[in-house]
This record gives structure tokens, sequence and C-alpha cells, in this order.
């Protein structure tokens, strides 16, 4: 019997290549083509006046310079609004070359294109844009007070304005016995993949063909999209995404203003042209997440039940809005989290500023979600001098499906589908010592020593539709080719989806071979984001693999003239159950699912028309069936599957220095059946690193000119191995309903609550209220000096 | 991210350096270690026409240790000056701060002395340099001079040094008997920046154990290297009632120096924090735990 894959801990069979130098990048890609770099705007807000390239344009090893003059036909017009939304109001977006005004420090003004990058920029430096300034827009606070606008004619600086509605929270909170109110601030940060943005793009001029190898998250959309710009059939376009160094929401957008310009130019010089991102363009001109200013009013009964709670927030979009509201709407969607709330009122604003745009950054805008959340549970028992977990435990969702009674960024009504908060909430406990910390508190003050310990618990909505695809062959060999549409960007693709494969079919894990992310054999997907890549291809690929079983028993069961239920794949041998003498090997049935005229080879001979005596009364090919052990299917779910965790921290801070340690961080996930546990450990860890520098590091710090003061590695703090806890995780199992495999997301999970839990336990260390993350020494040593002066109140229990 | 065009020069010799060095005056610079050149090329914060590379130069490679000093070449790395134990027992706190300098990858490829032709007063060394009372030993066409931290110094990211000139040596004083040495600072990750950083060289009688002397220098919080006599706050105390001078110690730490603020601190916490390193510094010396020099002969 075949050890059953899912559920193992399969080594990363992708590690090997990648970790030994012999991954693919797109900036491996590429020998010999011309080579893109671009003419940025230094300036937040200006208009362009003049753009003068006599300078540049004689450098030697320059062959084209592009002005948004220069872009043809409706690639000159706005690049695309991806996501419409009903509370958009004043959708903008840019140009993939700026054309009249540049609206943050970054934006692409020209482009040069030459033998190589040195070349490019030397002639990019000597390109003249001659500017008048405008005054910038810089952060929620100077958007929401719309002294000046980003865009003419968007006054008020309103992208986006919604709402969601459940009982009547207002109503609520005033009959209620006790409430409170919180101000809150997160500040903006972004992802860093190690690999930034990157494109080829590869004009064939014999065909009149464009092939696109980008890093990309979408490789189907971002065919779409350069096809529609360039104004080609759809088949004249394909896009390919190799090794992606991380992507973490970033290359979600589509298309960059680089791959637009790129493809652009490729087609009007008949070759190949690249462009990679270096990492100051990574900081200044691709996306960043996370800020937003919230206030929140909540009610509450004597053991911290919430009766009612009422949101505004005001939500930080940057310049544009390409990928329109996702993050605010999952802001919005999210701040219930675990927790049964009969009224519940959420409005929110999404703002312009001359910052970079804002796009999803892994957990997509439940960080800010969790955070308002978990500040206000911990709030609530501070106000009533209750424990923090049981204040949790008091307003979980016990029973499931929950309706949350809010419509999710996929347009269906959100449900907490799965997942049992009081059992993770134990587990929890158990492991970070939740019960035992007053007595390691009490060990420690007596040593001088201030320690603190929060917790914090999330929900996720994962495995958003509308759909992906399978596709599954087995050649003659008994090789097993396994396709899936979206792409990879450093998750274990080519293990996990193996090992739903191998389980399925019946095969050694190492027969299966999975490609991801290419238009070429997948044209039909959408993309590798919001925790969906397991539950989505995963399931797609377990019914595709469905299908060529069946398909297989089928032929295996006329020929060995037994009923296709009477058969069963068994290391890649079909046998009948109970009869192993009765087989044959997944190869020869993969040989005889295709009648051939020619033999190639040896087991090839098997199907020709003259092996065997051919029945005068049926075709070689079946009506109805198709040649070829070969399948393709789509998995589709109704809704997203909500998945849910909770972190726990014990931190301790310097007395003096004001210094932050994590002492202990402990997790406890729940993504419902899990198809490799060593995958989801190292997802979860990765998340948590994240999560880390976002609490305590990484900010991107704006000036009042729209300057960002940071753009490098030396200045924006990511942490290193040395400032990420040992993260120890539990799990809990609860599958969903949703899908075939009940498998629940698991991308962004470690991310999602960790500011939150490091707020709470500071908090806790310090006895003094954490409004506002990240945080540093500096920043906490001045709350301290705030604190001693009355100006920062101290909370209840200290 | 990709530097303006230049070339590169690979003498073999001092000579062959300080001609390069003429020849291309301001339009000319140094290379090494590179660790802080290159990200400056590459952002073209700077775009000098000239690199000379020195890693092939002989005779500048030596670790010395002599009358009690520690004589270190232009090409020697961090890395090498941390791990050498002679440079150690001479000086200690050479290894405690080199240990601060970066990650060991950047102390592998950088090299001391480029440090302190850098004079970034984000830098440990240069403020080493003025804290052991060392001095460089500079060459040029036009002759040699030797000069001391105070002298080389000038600014933030400055020193004196004329464009046809080559550091070809650092010495760094050792310790006396009686003295012992120490420096610690505080980052926000391992290997940053300090937010604020203090060594400190405390003198004792070593007969007697009564404090006679106390120096202190100061990362990230000074423009220069500027050093604090502490002498007249800590003489004839005894080592063992020496705790009670802390506050003492912070307040001066704090009144003389003058951080800036910037993204990651504000001037206030970098001021106060000075001044708490100073006392961490000065707790861990009194205490004995830092090794010193306790006689001649142990040197």
């Amino acid at each position: 019997m075949t050890t059953r894959m899912f559920g193992q801990k399969i080594k990363r069979r992708e590690d090997p290549r990648l970790v030994t130098g012999n991954g693919r990048y797109v900036d491996d890609l590429g020998a010999g083509a011309l080579v893109a770099a671009f003419v940025r705007s230094p300036h937040a807000h200006a208009s362009i006046v003049d753009i003068d390239v006599t300078d540049a344009i004689d450098v030697d090893g320059v062959v084209a310079i592009w002005t948004h003059e220069d872009l043809p036909g409706d690639a000159a017009e706005r690049l695309p609004m991806l996501l419409p939304h009903p509370s958009i109001v004043n959708p903008m977006t840019g140009y993939a070359l700026a054309r009249d005004h540049v609206n943050f420090v970054g934006e692409p003004v020209a482009m040069v294109v030459a033998e190589n990058r040195y070349i490019a920029e030397d002639a990019a430096g000597r390109i003249s844009v001659d500017y008048e300034f405008l005054p910038p827009v810089v952060g929620v606070d100077q958007a929401r007070a719309a002294q000046t606008a980003v865009h003419e004619g968007i006054e008020d600086n309103v992208a986006a304005h919604y709402q969601q509605t459940v009982g009547d929270a207002p109503g609520a909170i005033a009959s209620a016995p006790h409430s409170l109110e919180l101000e809150l601030e997160v500040s903006r940060s972004a992802c860093m993949p190690m690999e930034g943005k990157g494109v080829v793009a590869k004009w064939n001029t014999e065909d009149g063909t464009l092939l696109l190898h980008s890093s990309t998250q979408t490789a189907s959309g971002l065919r779409a999209a350069i096809a529609a710009k360039l104004g080609l059939p759809l088949t004249k376009v394909e896009v390919v995404a190799p090794d992606i160094g991380g992507g973490f929401g970033v290359k979600i957008n589509h298309p960059w203003p680089e791959e637009l310009a790129c493809a652009c130019a490729a087609r009007a010089l008949g070759t190949t042209v690249k462009w990679t991102e270096d990492r100051r363009e990574h900081f200044v001109s691709s996306a960043h997440e996370r800020g937003q200013i919230q206030e929140v009013h909540v009610g509450f009964d004597d053991e911290g039940r919430i009766l009612g709670l009422d949101v505004k927030f005001w939500h930080d979009n940057g310049a544009y809005l390409p990928y329109g509201v996702i993050v605010p709407l999952n802001t919005s969607t999210h701040i219930m989290g675990p927790y049964d709330i009969a009224n519940f009122n959420v409005e929110w604003w999404s703002l312009y500023t001359n910052c970079v745009i804002v796009t999803p950054y892994r957990g997509a805008g439940r960080v800010h979600a969790t955070f308002m959340m978990e500040r206000t549970m911990d709030a609530i028992a501070d106000e009533l001098g209750l424990d923090r977990a049981q204040v949790r435990l008091n307003n979980f969702v016990r029973e499931f499906p929950h309706p949350m009674g809010v419509v999710m960024q996929d347009g269906a009504e959100g449900c907490l589908d799965s997942g049992d908060f009081l059992t993770s909430l134990d587990k929890l406990k158990a492991l970070v010592g939740w019960d035992e910390f007053e007595d390691y508190r009490n060990r420690a003050r007596a040593e001088g020593r201030h320690v603190g310990i929060g917790m914090g618990a999330y929900v996720e909505s994962t495995g958003a539709g509308p759909y992906e695809g399978g596709h599954i062959e087995i050649e003659s060999s008994g090789r097993v080719n396994v396709w899936t549409g979206l792409t990879t960007q450093g998750q274990a693709h080519a293990t996990v989806f193996a090992q739903i494969v191998a389980d399925e079919l019946g095969v050694p894990i190492d027969t299966v071979h999975v490609t991801t992310g290419d238009t070429r054999k997948m044209p039909y997907s959408v993309g590798t984001w919001g925790s969906r890549g397991g539950v989505m291809a995963g399931n797609a690929l377990h019914v595709t693999a469905k299908k060529v079983k069946a398909k297989a028993l089928k032929i295996a069961g006329d020929l060995l003239e037994v009923s296709p239920e009477d058969l069963e794949i068994v290391d890649g041998t079909v046998q009948v159950k109970g009869d192993p003498s009765a087989s044959m090997p997944l190869a020869s049935v993969a040989v005889l699912s295709n009648p051939l005229r020619y033999a190639f080879d040896e087991s090839a001979k098997q199907a020709t028309q003259f092996a065997k005596p051919a029945d005068p009364n049926t075709p070689p090919i079946k009506p109805g069936e198709e040649p070829g052990l070969e399948e393709q299917d789509y998995f589709s779910p109704l809704r997203s599957t909500v998945a849910n965790g909770m972190h726990a921290a014990i931190v301790e801070t310097d007395p003096e220095t004001a210094d932050i340690t994590i002492l202990k961080y402990c997790v406890v996930h729940d993504c419902g059946p899990m198809i490799n546990p060593m995958v989801v450990e190292g997802q979860v860890h990765g998340g948590v690193a994240q999560g880390v520098g976002g609490a305590l590091y990484e900010k991107m710090a704006y000036d009042a000119d729209g300057q960002l003061l940071n753009a490098s590695f030396m200045d924006f703090l990511m942490p290193f191995a040395s400032e990420v806890p040992k993260v120890e995780t539990d799990h809990l199992e609860t599958p969903s309903p949703l899908n075939p495999l009940g498998i629940k997301g698991a991308g962004e999970a470690g991310a999602i609550p960790v500011v939150s839990v490091i707020a709470s336990a500071i908090e806790d260390a310090e006895g003094f209220e954490i409004r506002s993350m990240p945080i540093d020494p500096s920043t906490l040593w001045e709350l301290r000096r705030k604190h001693a002066a009355g100006a920062v109140p101290s909370l209840h229990r200290a | 991210m990709k530097p303006s065009p230049f070339t590169i020069h690979r003498p073999t010799s001092v000579e062959q350096t300080l001609e390069l060095l003429s020849e291309f005056g301001a339009h000319g610079k140094i290379i090494a270690g590179g660790q802080s050149l290159v990200p400056v090329l590459n952002m073209r914060l700077a775009a000098p026409e000239h690199l000379i590379d020195i890693t092939a130069v002989s005779g500048l490679s030596d670790i010395v240790v002599h009358d009690g000093d520690v004589e270190v070449g232009a090409l020697v790395s961090h890395a090498r000056l941390e791990h050498d134990e002679r440079a150690h027992a001479a000086q200690p706190v050479l290894r405690a701060a080199l240990k601060c300098v970066a990650h060991p990858a950047i102390r592998n490829r950088g090299t001391t002395v480029g440090s302190l032709a850098h004079a970034d007063p984000n830098g440990e060394m240069p403020m080493i340099l003025a804290l052991t009372g060392g001095h460089v030993d500079v060459v040029s066409s036009r002759g040699t001079r030797s000069l001391e931290a105070a002298e080389l110094n000038v600014g933030p990211l400055e020193t004196c040094l004329e464009s046809d000139e080559l550091i070809v040596k650092a010495v760094f004083g050792g310790l006396a008997p009686g003295q012992s040495a120490d420096f610690a600072e505080l980052t926000r990750r391992t290997g940053d920046y300090a937010l604020a950083g203090v060594g400190m060289v405390l003198s004792a009688d070593p007969d007697t154990g009564e404090l006679t002397g106390l120096r202190a220098g100061f990362v990230s919080v000074t423009d220069l290297p500027d050093i604090l006599d502490l002498g007249g706050v800590v003489a004839g105390t005894q080592r063992a009632e020496a705790a009670a001078l802390v506050p003492t110690i912070a307040q001066a730490v704090e009144e003389f120096v003058d951080p800036v603020g910037d993204i990651h601190a504000t001037a206030d916490y970098r001021r106060h924090l000075a001044g708490v390193m100073a006392g961490r510094v000065f707790t861990g010396l009194i205490s004995g735990a830092v090794p010193g020099r306790e006689t001649e002969e142990a040197a």
C-alpha cells in the first residue's frame, strides 16, 4: 500500500535546486537583451513642463528613449483599474510613463533602452525634466484635511468610501453598561521580496508574438492586460512566471508600468527588452501597505461581551488605485474576527496621498483589522479588570457555520465555516504558559526586569475564487506532468501539489512534475494571492487527478476485463483490488490511451493499429472520448473559506534603554487538514518574521515633502534572523466544508496578528496604553516620558 | 544602482599609489574593502573617475604590537584585527568595538583604516582611535605626517587628508598598567549603526585599586570622536565604592554629547541612551569583569 502523501512532512522538492543556485529567476533570463532603466520623479507632486533628452540620446550604447508621447494606442491611456467596487467614488490610475503630472517620488517619467544597465543609467542621468512644483499630500491626516488635492477634481482626496452594517451598533453601544473609545494607528510599511519586480519582453518578429517572462503573481492576468494594452489578440501574447524570489502581494498588481513600457519597446524595436528592479526602485516605485488611522467605539457588558462595535477608519492608498480597495475592504470585513458581534458598523475612507501606491501585502488589510479588534479586547479586559484571555473566550463564536453579515472581497457573504476557538485558546494558553505568567512576572520584577505577555486572535478569509484549474498528463513513460496556472514565488507548490496528485493517482511522488504560471499550457487561471494557492489549485488538481484516474481505470478495466470499480492504482500499477497479480503499469495504460499509427519506441508498438485485433464495431477513439491519459478540470468555490489562529508573546522591555526583546512567541494555527505540516510551519515562521518587522522595525519614513527617507536596507529595518524569535507552534485541523480536501489557506496567517500581539505584550510590560505601531525603543522611551507626565494613561491593572 | 563609469587602477606599491593619487587629485579615490564606498558609487552619490584599488599594495597588511601599541596596516580587515590575540592583549577595547562593526561578512572585507578615512561619526573605529590616544601615519609624494584622531577628523565624514594622501597605518594606544577598557552600544538590529555607543578607558592604581582616571568616547551621538575626560569624577575613589559614581557619570555624558534626532531615534533618547550605556560600561569596568592590564608583565 502506498503511504498517503497528504499530511506528510515531505521535504520541499524544489529546495535542492533553489538553494544550490540553480533557480532561474527573471534576471537570469534574457541574455543579450537590451536593458531598460527609468527616469523617476524626484518630486512627490509636480507638473511636468518639459522633458529634454538631448544630452542622453548621444550616449554610446543608447538605443531608444521613451516618454509618454511615444507610447502607442491604449498603452498611452491610464493603466487599468483592476478591481472595480461600489465603494470607489473617484477611480484614478497612473500611466506607464507619466503624462502631465507626477504624483509620487519614484513615478516613472521616461525610459531609456540601452545595451546594458550601466549605459541606460548613465543616459537616464542626462535626461533633464523641468518640473513645476505642487504642494504634496503626505499621510492620512493631510489627506483628510484636504487643504491640498492630490488629483485635480478630487478635492477631498477620497478615492473610496464605504459602510457595512450588521444590526444597530450605535444603539447597542448607547444602551450598553460600559463603553470605550480608542484611537489607533498603523504605519505605512511594505513587503520586501528578495527579488524585486522584473520583466523580459521578447518580441518575435517572425510570427508577431510577444513572450513575457515576469516576476509576477499572475501570469494569466498580466497576459490579458498586456494584450489589451498592446491591441494584440490574446493568442499572440504568452506570459511565463519562472522562479520568483518572493511576492508577498506586491507582484499581484499588473501590468506594472515597467512591464507595459518594456513590452511596447520590445515590439517597436523588434527585439527583447529587459528590466530588473533594483532595491531603491522597489522602495519608491512598487507598492506599500499598512498605513491606517482608526477610531473604535465599543459597548460591552460586565463580562466583556461586545454588544455593539462601531468603527471608522481612514486608509492611505497612495497616489493611485490600480488594485482597487482590497486592502481597506479586507480590513473592514475582518474586524469582527473570531468574535460573535451582533451589532457592527464599519465606515471607511480610502484616501489619495502623494506617496507610493498601496496594494496588498501579506495579510492584506487583516493586520489592521486584527489590530483594531485585539486592541479593543485588551482595553475591555483592562476596563473591567478581567483576564484578557477570558474576555476573548466570552466573545468567541462557538457554532459553525457562522454568517458574518458582511460582504467580502470575493463578493460573497462572509461566513466562518469551521474552527474551534475554545480549543485553540486552550492550546495557546498551555503553549505560552498564560496561567503561570504572573509568577514569572513577579520573579522577573524582583530582578528589576519588566516583562509582559500578550495575545491576539484573528480569522482570515482564504482561498477566494473565482476559480483555479489543473491539467494532468501521464506520459507513456509513466511520468506525470502537472500544470496549474497560478504562479509560484517561493511556496512549496512543486511539493504539495505533487503530494495531492500522487495520492489520488497512486503513483510515486518522484514521478510527478509540477509546472506553474505558464499561460502557454494553462491560460485559464487567476493568480497566487490571498492564501489561495493550496485551496484553489490543490483542489483543482485533486478533482483533475480523479478524472485522470477514472480514465485510466476504464482503459485498464477494458483490457483486464474487470469493472473499473474493482481496480486500484498502487505505486504506479493498476491492479485488481485484492488480486495484485492481475495488473498493468500505469505507463502501459498511458500508451494504450493514445491509439497510434506510428511506433516511436518499443512501448508505443502496443498502441499501433495492428498490435491487437481491431473491433470492427467501434472506432479507436469512441465518441465522447479523447486520446491520451490527460485531463483538465477546475475548482470554483462558493465562497472563501476562513482560516483562523491565535498568537501569544512574552516580551521584555529594558527599564533604562526601552529596548524591546521578544522572549517567547507561540502560534496556534488552524488551516484545516495540512497537506504538508512542514510547509505550513515554514509559512507560519516566515509570516511571524514579517509580523515582527511590522511590530518593531519596519516603517516607511516620509518627510513633509513626500521624500522617502529610508529607501534602503540600511535604514528600512527588516528584522534579521537575530531579531526573530523562535516560533513555537501548535495546530488544530478543523476541516472546511467548502472544498473536497477540506483545506483552508495558510500563506498569510503568520503575519496577521503579530503587531497586535506585540502591542498587547508591551502594554502589559509597561502598564500604559500602546495605540500606535510599530514601536521602537526611542518611541517607547518617549511614551514613558509622556506617561510620567500624565499624557499617556496608565492601564487600570498597572 | 549601477555606478558611473570609472577607471580602476591596481598599484602594487605605496609609491605607485602615491603617483596615481598625485596624478588624479580630486578625481581619484582609494578603494580597499569598499564596504562604504561601493554603495555610495552604486547610488551615484559619488562619481570618481578613477578608483585606486590598493588591495595589491605590499607592506600594508601587518598587525604589529610595538611598545604596547597596536599598529594596523591599511589593508588589515576589521575581522583580522578583531581576532588578533596580541592586539587583543594589548588593547582589549579593539575587539570589544570591532565585534560591533556591522556584520561578519562586512568585517571580512572592510578595513579598519578605511573606516578611519571614512570618518563616519556612526562608525566605531574613529572613536576608538581617539579613545586610545592613537594616531594615523599618512604619506604622500610630498612627505609623511602623523595625525592624531583630533587632527584627522574635522567633521562628520570629513578628514583633513589631502587628495594626494594615503593612510598607511593606524596606531591604537595600548593599555597601561592598571588600565582597563571596554565598549558597548545599543543598535536597532544586530550589526546596525549604534543608536548610541560608548567606549571607556579606566585607569586605576594597580596596587591600591584607587581610580585615577577615566576617558570616554562616543559613537552616533557626537559629530567628531571627541573624548570626555571624566578623571575629575573618579579620581580618588576606591574601585569598590565607584558604583555610586554611575549617576554622575551618566549626567556628565548626557551633558557632553550632542546627538541629532533622525528616523531611528529622537535626540533626547540618544542623549539618555549615551548616559545609560556609559553607566553600563563603567559598571563593567569597576566590577573587574572586563579583563584589564594589571601589571607590566601581563602585556
